[in-house]
């Protein structure tokens, strides 16, 4: 039954990260961008936990969180630089 | 192994199995989420906040296929960090967007923050920390007026 | 440095958590590995000063437990609304910014409810007003007043239920006189 579950969540994070990588490349703005691969990473953390569900052992669980903080630091940064870009073209 | 704990093994896999496929069709959601709404800002509610569940249930799955109490809290507080920094780093994507005008307003049925930062902007500038900090009693809506309580400090901060 | 000194009753919710933290990550409860643990948190403590978060001075477990279920209902609930606005709705869908303004005027209870309510999707929150701790808050598929009336109730209420569990005893009795009002 594993293998089973294994393929059906396999196919639909795949069809996930494909939606994602799209919104990357079409996103109109920057920030959308970030939104898309934002989802991406917490699809990659998806399939990790799968990983280690099936196979049952924890060594990705660091992984996972490393994981996690990068996506949070990752656009609180880009949200940050955003907005202070387009504040400093509004004032000049 | 004998026969009962077969089958509650049988009985948590079906648990797990069913778990991981919602958790992963949670991915999916955001994907979907990101593909088909118009703007940033309801893209941003399709995209983190499923997620938070999606974890969860990958979690839980992976708590009960291990089958060892030591194994839980971990598990817990990798959901928690996630419960900590998910709202953090939405608000300050969702703030930037706001700011960087990534609203189209024809997708919105009101805007009651837009009145506010005019009447500040007018009033003192654009102050780029707290551009809603002014005194609330030169709030625009009556609404707003209405529902403060009125405690210590309201207005005087 | 002129840095306040801190209490241990306000840093111990602190101290025990970073303790939990550290457990769980060793994934051992042992005495001693709990021990070693309070010496680094004591330590990271000291040496890491943040100002420490001004904990209202109860919390009522009777009351966060079934809290906690509520959320954890609300979340699930709200995840399939939202899959289920994007797949039906789509580019179609029409939101708002709503302004709530809630009763409390701590730090910690704005935060938390901010939190909460960023974490239930269909809602999130966009700017913060502190001096009169006003959320502002962007929901999706807000189309008419009654739904912001709905989604400010809401936020209220969620509010209310922290309120409730960690509040400090003035806002608590404000909280009872309204309802009884």
């Amino acid at each position: 039954m594993m293998q089973l579950v294994l393929t059906v969540t396999a196919v639909v994070l795949s069809l996930a990260a494909a939606g994602a990588i799209i919104r990357i490349a079409i996103g109109p703005s920057l920030l959308d961008r970030v939104l898309a691969a934002d989802v991406l990473l917490a699809i990659f953390g998806a399939a990790l936990c799968i990983d280690m569900a099936v196979n049952r052992h924890l060594n990705n669980l660091m992984l996972l969180v490393a994981l996690s903080i990068i996506g949070f630091v990752g656009s609180v940064t880009v949200a940050r630089f955003v907005a202070d870009r387009r504040e400093s073209v509004r004032e000049s | 192994m004998n026969p009962e704990t077969l089958l509650g093994d049988t009985v948590i896999d079906a648990v797990s199995a069913v778990f991981m496929v919602v958790g992963a069709l949670m991915s999916l959601g955001a994907a979907i989420g990101l593909l088909r709404f118009p703007d940033l800002m309801s893209r941003m509610h399709a995209a983190t906040k499923p997620q938070v569940l999606g974890l969860f249930l990958l979690l839980f799955a992976l708590g009960l296929q291990l089958r060892t109490w030591w194994a839980w809290p971990v598990l817990v507080v990798a959901w928690l960090f996630q419960l900590l920094t998910v709202p953090v780093s939405a608000h300050m994507v969702g703030r930037a967007g706001y700011r960087t005008k990534h609203l189209h307003p024809e997708l919105l049925s009101s805007d009651e923050l837009e009145a506010v930062v005019q009447q500040a902007a007018g009033k003192r500038g654009f102050d780029d920390e707290n551009p809603a900090g002014f005194n609330p009693d030169d709030a625009g809506s009556p609404d707003r007026r209405g529902r403060l309580d009125g405690g210590p400090g309201a207005g005087s901060a | 440095m002129s840095r306040k000194r801190v209490s241990l009753r306000q840093e111990l919710p602190l101290l025990v958590w970073l303790v939990i933290v550290w457990g769980a990550l060793w994934q051992n409860f042992s005495p001693g590995n709990l021990l070693f643990g309070a010496l680094i948190a004591v330590v990271v403590a000291r040496l890491f000063y943040l100002p420490p978060v001004e904990l209202g001075g109860r919390f009522n477990v009777l009351r966060a437990v079934p809290f906690a279920f509520i959320f954890l209902a609300k979340v699930v609930a709200a995840s399939f609304q939202v899959l289920s606005l994007a797949v039906v709705r789509g580019p179609l869908v029409i939101s708002a910014v709503v302004a709530v303004p809630l009763r409390s005027h701590s730090d910690l209870l704005v935060t938390a409810t901010g939190h909460v309510i960023s974490l239930i999707p269909g809602s999130l929150v966009v700017e913060v007003d502190r001096s009169t701790s006003t959320l502002y808050i962007h929901g999706v598929n807000i189309r008419s007043p009654e739904d912001a009336a709905k989604l400010r109730q809401e936020v209220r209420d969620t509010e209310a239920g922290l309120i409730r569990i960690m509040g400090t005893k003035d806002e608590l009795s404000a909280l009872k006189q309204e309802v009884g009002a």
